[in-house]
């Protein structure tokens, strides 16, 4: 066991030069390497965990309608129940790296077209069979079923074949991607006896909690895994969610001592909370963005002008302060920014100008007819002060902004992706090529700002099979150029996920993957 | 038989049923009409067309409404309601066990508020326009004007984040004891019963004070039986049939009524159940529930109307 440790971290420590690197080492000689960072995060921490006692969350972001399939969670509540009881084969530390989980490492081959995982051994499911590569293998090709329901459908699509050998797991892709383990750590992508197949309700996995009984839209109780392959996490003997959708009755449940971790704090409240005694806000930032979004291929948005007219009419600053209160940052109209991977840094910062943006309105002839924008609060939270702001902003430049209130109910069917001009948001993607081909590829189902350009089509291709780091940082340097200068997305902000704890919590950590540690709140803290 | 009261009692009741019927009809036209469409509200932002297109067929929306209508009329008068669309749960088996909760937290509020309502209204009664009654009737006034949500935050914030006496969650669950429940609702009841009290309270008050003007409370009063006696005994047996209807209104308010208080205390009843469901255009979760809500509307009114009919000596003593 030290020994394997040592190894381990040994390993770990050659390959933390960079993650790109790394990679790139990989898919060069086709050498097995362990992945890991898990086992060395634990050994760096200052604290030694205690055991014991029971965690309780309160989460907003639950429904009655959720089920247990981890193919069907789309949002926090189903998301951070997954977390509970299952595992995926690897997943994103909160630096951004890759890290084993069920798989113990991964190579891919030259090109990046076959990746081969190797299955940790010896690993129970809870209701103690042996997890097999069979069981893997099922997995994946259940959520890759061009007939599954499964969030995780469009990430699977480039993967042609699924198959066991020996102890492995080999993925062939139709197009070599070096960022094909980024997409297996899909939240979605828990491995199930089976695959899932015949109960993909039944909340068997390898997590560190074992399900003990779940109501969904109200609580969801688990026990701890005595048989834990991973001894370095799950540190309460019982975890409780409690569903609290209301915002108010969530911080309150905090405050009151009822639960002792929350998700989900209105940016709004956060300060004021912040100075409530006994309570830790927690805040970091990540990728989602909230953004104004027009198609491109409808008038008036159709011309390039007016598009740079409304982007430099935007006071971006002021958006942050005043929606946000400063938990986030300021966007660039582009869907990425510096928590990505090969972030290009020297794209320059597109600023508030009054005199620009009359400038692109003049030269785009538009008729002074009003621009009618569609916004309800369900796009992000303040969307609609966002666009009275924004309004506000375009009316200095001369630009008659219209803002039309629609019901928060049908908006993701009525108005986003239909209508040419409204306000939406996104969650981000784990890598910047997920990000671009889910809603910048002309092909895309997503593509929700209409945008057809060849050119950016075959730059996201490339740099998607292009495994030289420099390289391929240059060409996400120059697909963000382009969206930056003529695409249909007005990103004002990225925003922040905001969470909080009572200080009976130690070992809380910032990351950026997702809200509540990436959903790993309850695997890592424990009780002070 | 052919009692005229008989008679009365089973006219309420057929016209109870016409009216569910009609009822039934206007929940129906109503679910199709809302905005979006159910396919697109469970797939959300993450649907694409070939899914959309999958789904609908699955879901049989592609069925002329009128045919959907009487496939969903006929399998509710067997007792089924169907399969939820977003989850696939049985309708009938999820709704029961919310329909419970919501039951449960109404009943303790009713056992508390009918009892003292009538009392506090006797005692106002009692001392009409004299301390006790202003007392009484200023402090239920207040109560329930505040809306419920402010009241159950402020409440929270006194009993539950300040003083850390009751607690701000309401859930309840299987396994929970039936003190550790009664704990748990202690806080939602006492919203309930204050949103309810004063509405009861006043107009048992109303009513008391109307019959008081009869001679035959006079001649009462003149025998010399005790203020308390008179309005007790003679009064408010003569008064019940508007008191009883106040409080099958607030009975009815205390089950189809309470989704704010629910959504405040997080509470798993069937307003939240059913905010959920009309989210996510779960339509027959949504027919089911509008259903049981007028069922308990109707019912409790007809219950009201036959107290009414039964309390009133000029329809049980037929000349």
């Amino acid at each position: 066991m030290t020994d394997d440790l040592a190894r381990l971290i040994s390993r770990i420590d050659a390959s933390r030069i960079s993650r790109r690197a790394f990679l790139n080492r990989t898919v060069a000689f086709g050498v097995a390497a362990a992945v890991g960072t898990s086992l060395l995060a634990s050994g760096a921490r200052a604290q030694e965990p205690k055991k014991g006692g029971t965690l309780k969350m309160g989460l907003g972001g639950g429904e009655t309608t959720d089920t247990m399939d981890p193919g069907l969670a789309d949002s926090p509540v189903p998301f951070s129940v997954g977390r509970q009881w299952g595992d995926t084969i690897v997943d994103v530390s909160p630096d951004g790296e890759i890290e084993p989980r069920l798989a113990e490492s991964a190579s891919a081959n030259e090109d990046g077209t076959v990746w081969t995982f190797k299955i940790r051994e010896g690993v129970r499911f809870h209701d103690g069979s042996v997890m097999t590569v069979d069981d893997v293998v099922a997995t994946f090709r259940r959520h890759s079923d061009a007939n599954s329901k499964s969030g995780a459908l469009g990430i699977m699509q480039g993967i042609t074949d699924i198959r066991a050998d020996g102890g492995n797991v080999v993925f062939t892709l139709s197009a070599g991607n070096a960022d094909l383990p980024y997409l297996l750590s899909d939240y979605h992508l828990i491995v199930q006896p089976g695959g899932g197949v015949d109960a993909p309700n039944a909340g068997i996995g390898t997590g560190p909690y074992r399900l003990v009984s779940a109501e969904a839209g109200v609580r969801y109780a688990f026990e701890k895994n005595p048989d834990d392959w991973d001894t370095t996490r799950g540190h309460y003997d019982a975890v409780e969610i409690f569903v609290i959708n209301d915002a108010t009755a969530r911080t309150s449940a905090l405050q009151s001592g009822q639960v002792q971790m929350i998700n989900r704090i209105d940016p709004k409240v956060a300060k004021l909370l912040a100075r409530s005694p006994g309570v830790q806000v927690k805040n970091v930032s990540g990728r989602g963005h909230y953004v104004f979004i027009m198609h491109t291929n409808t008038a008036p948005f159709d011309n390039k002008d007016l598009r740079l007219a409304l982007k430099h009419a935007i006071d971006r600053q002021e958006m942050v302060e005043k929606i946000l209160d400063g938990f986030g940052g300021i966007g660039n109209d582009i869907p990425v920014n510096a928590a990505y991977p090969l972030f290009d840094e020297t794209l320059p910062q597109r600023a508030f100008s009054v005199e620009k943006a009359a400038e692109h309105y003049k030269a785009s002839g538009h008729d002074d007819s009003p621009i009618v924008l569609l916004v309800a609060d369900t796009a992000f939270p303040g969307a609609v002060d966002a666009a009275a702001l924004f309004q506000q902003s375009a009316a200095k430049a001369g630009i008659p902004l219209e803002i039309q209130r629609v019901p928060d109910d049908g908006y993701w069917s009525d108005v986003w992706n239909v209508k040419p001009f409204c306000a939406s948001y996104w969650g981000g993607r784990p890598v910047q090529d997920q990000m671009w081909s889910t809603a910048y590829m002309s092909t895309a189902d997503w593509n929700d700002t209409k945008y057809s350009n060849p050119e950016l089509d075959a730059l996201i291709l490339e740099a998607r099979s292009e495994t030289d780091e420099e390289a391929r940082k240059a060409l996400y340097g120059k697909i963000a150029a382009i969206v930056h200068e003529d695409g249909g997305t007005i990103c004002p902000m990225f925003n922040d996920f905001i969470d909080a704890h009572s200080d009976g919590i130690a070992g809380w950590i910032e990351d950026a993957n997702y809200e509540m540690m990436g959903g790993y709140a309850s695997s890592k803290t424990w009780m002070a | 038989m052919g009692h005229p009261v008989l008679i009365l009692v089973v006219q309420r009741i057929a016209l109870g049923l016409v009216l569910l019927f009609a009822v039934s009809v206007l929940i129906f036209v109503g679910t199709q009409i809302l905005p979006g469409d159910v396919a697109q509200s469970i797939l959300g932002q993450s649907a694409t067309p070939v899914s959309l297109a999958n789904l609908r067929a699955e879901l049989g929306l592609n069925d002329p409404p009128v045919t959907r209508y009487f496939n969903w009329l006929g399998a509710v008068l067997q007792g089924d309601l169907g399969r939820a669309l977003t989850n696939g749960q049985d309708i009938a088996e999820a709704m029961g066990k919310r329909l419970g909760n919501t039951l449960f937290l109404a009943f303790w509020a009713a056992v508390i508020s009918v009892p003292l309502a009538i009392l506090l209204g006797l005692i106002a009664v009692r001392y009409r326009d004299r301390w006790p009654d202003k007392v009484i009737s200023t402090v239920t006034l207040a109560t329930v004007s505040v809306p419920e949500f402010l009241l159950g935050y402020i409440l929270v914030y006194f009993l539950s984040v300040k003083f850390r006496l009751l607690p701000s969650l309401a859930t309840v669950y299987d396994g929970m004891s039936l003190g550790e429940k009664l704990y748990a609702i202690s806080l939602p009841v006492l919203v309930l019963v204050l949103v309810v009290l004063g509405h009861m309270m006043r107009m048992t008050r109303a009513a008391i004070l109307n019959v008081m003007q009869s001679a035959y409370i006079e001649t009462a009063e003149l025998k010399g039986l005790r203020p308390f006696a008179v309005i007790a005994r003679h009064a408010f047996p003569n008064a019940v049939a508007p008191v009883v209807n106040v409080v099958m209104l607030n009975l009815a308010y205390l089950v189809v009524g309470v989704v704010v208080v629910e959504v405040v205390f997080v509470y798993p009843g069937m307003g939240q159940y059913l905010v959920d469901h009309v989210a996510k255009r779960d339509v027959p979760v949504v027919q089911a529930c509008g259903l049981v809500f007028a069922a308990v509307y109707i019912g409790l009114n007809i219950v009201a109307d036959v107290v009414s009919i039964l309390a009133n000596p000029r329809l049980r003593h037929p000349k």
